[in-house]
């Protein structure tokens, strides 16, 4: 059974359909990594599959139960999948640790010292364990987005969501998250990813997802798919983007 | 005119009294005012629609009217309805509905303008709606507002003058009491009005101090 799985899923905002019909299955430890032009309906995808935004019509399930917002609320979809955005959107009046504690004490109702234990853990993971007690404005860009990374992980979700997560980032800071994902993969993390990041793509991932048009064009292992595209749209955007 | 404040010693303890009654009026005010405000603006944001076109309603009666015809009407008007109040409950009622309502606006430009992905990230971590604001919108609308919320307060505390008009024997009460009694107007309003200033002042500092404490002291910010 695939972790994820989403059939003919549809999505329009007005008149503007975004999405015409996305089928994909992913499978538990699986790297995806979703590609394609800005408008193209990358993020709008991940939005639905964590219901930031509601699909229209079509089925998405995740490690077998339907999504579905009067079934499955924030907090019972926050045990399946997490996620991480561009701007990271740390809480920026809580320090570093309450930024990964909030979560596990407020929504699981873990206790205070059991919730700090677990945050040094992410925290030494995405290698900020010094961290602990800063503020987010202290840290870099590249540190930021690694505390949300090691709050997303503190929930234990099954699969992780991230949308261009180092397109904020200054260029020397860029390598540092990447490693961390590169980490998590390599510990059988399910990753689903929005990037620019066509070496990181083809080195870490399993599978490259091109999307054009809000369709999916051509997917396939990412290291044939991206030495070897077949569709003229794919190729075009590969040559774009090198 | 020979000025003589020793004519007001007689009434030590009238414009004590009276100073009491001012600041516990004013401090009750504004802990309800704005636990009202901060309930309000939830409603206001995540209620059915019902309840928001009330509590907009709400918020423009009490913004359009004066507030000493608002005092008027709950302590005069009010027993009409078989509604009879004590006149220092109708004068703590007007100032917090009077306080409730232009917190809630100002309370509500705060959360508008916190970024949506604060919103966001709050949501795919697993918090509803109500932890969402309590833990994570709270603090920061009330920072980006505090400066505003706290003048809002001094107002209140500064409008209360007028609640003397039904007689609750407040500072300007007893001021009126004073300058009826002795003649010696200059002296007793001169005395009140640099009461009200010490207390418009010392109120601001103890909003500085509070905001520092709950808001932004550990992170050493300035508010
Ligand atoms: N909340 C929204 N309201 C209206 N239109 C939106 C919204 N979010 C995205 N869109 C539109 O959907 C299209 C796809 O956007 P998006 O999924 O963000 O693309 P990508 O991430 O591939 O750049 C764009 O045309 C964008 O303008
Ligand atoms: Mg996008």
């Amino acid at each position: 059974m695939s972790l994820v799985r989403v059939d003919a899923l549809h999505k329009s905002f007005g008149n503007n359909e975004v999405l015409k019909g996305i089928d994909l299955s992913i499978e538990a430890g699986e790297v995806v990594s979703i590609i394609g032009r800005s408008g193209s309906g990358k993020s709008t995808l991940l939005r639905c599959l964590n219901q930031l935004e509601s699909h229209d019509s079509g089925v998405i399930e995740i490690n077998g139960r339907t999504l579905d917002a009067t079934t499955m609320t924030p907090a019972r979809l926050s045990e399946e999948v997490g996620m991480v955005f561009q701007n990271f959107n740390l809480f920026p009046h809580k320090t570093v640790g309450e930024n990964v504690m909030l979560a596990p004490m407020v929504v699981r109702g873990e206790r205070e010292r059991d919730a700090a234990r677990r945050a040094r853990k992410e925290l030494e993971r995405v290698g900020l364990a010094e961290k602990f007690d800063a503020w987010p404005e202290q840290l870099s860009g590249g540190q930021q987005q690694r505390v949300a990374i090691a709050r997303a992980l503190a929930l234990s979700p099954r699969v992780l969501l991230c949308d261009e997560i180092t397109s904020a980032l200054d260029p020397e800071l860029v390598g540092d998250v990447l490693r961390v994902l590169e980490q998590l993969a390599s510990e059988g993390m399910t990753l689903i990813l929005v990037t620019h990041e066509m070496g990181f793509a083809r080195d870490v991932g399993n599978r490259v997802v091109f999307m054009h048009q809000g369709r999916i064009h051509e997917q396939g292992d990412a290291k044939t798919l991206l030495s070897e595209p077949q569709t003229p749209e794919l190729q075009q955007f590969i040559s774009a983007v090198l | 005119m020979t000025l003589d404040f020793s004519t007001l010693l007689p009434y030590t303890d009238e414009l004590v009294m009276g100073l009491l009654v001012t600041v516990m009026i004013t401090v009750a005010a504004t802990l309800l005012g704005i636990a009202a405000a901060c309930a309000l603006v939830w409603f206001k944001l995540n209620g059915a629609t019902p309840l928001r076109v009330m509590i907009q309603t709400y918020i423009e009666l009490l913004r359009n009217t004066p507030f000493i015809v608002q005092l008027f009407f709950i302590f005069f008007g009010l027993p009409a309805l078989g509604v009879t109040l004590a006149a220092w409950q109708a004068a703590l009622i007007a100032m917090t509905l009077n306080l409730a309502a232009y917190s809630t606006e100002i309370l509500r430009a705060g959360v508008e303008a916190i970024p949506r992905g604060q919103f966001e990230a709050a949501r795919v971590l697993g918090l509803s709606r109500r932890q969402t604001w309590r833990h994570v919108v709270l603090v920061p609308a009330m920072r980006n507002i505090y400066p505003a919320l706290t003048n809002q307060c001094i107002i209140v505390m500064l409008g209360s003058a007028v609640i003397s008009q039904i007689s609750v024997n407040d500072l300007t009460w007893v001021a009126n009491f004073i300058a009826s009694r002795n003649f010696r107007n200059f002296e007793a309003y001169l005395v009140v009005t640099l009461i009200y200033l010490a207390l418009a002042v010392g109120m601001r500092q103890l909003f500085r101090l509070a905001g520092w404490y709950w808001l932004g002291g550990r992170q050493g910010r300035a508010l």
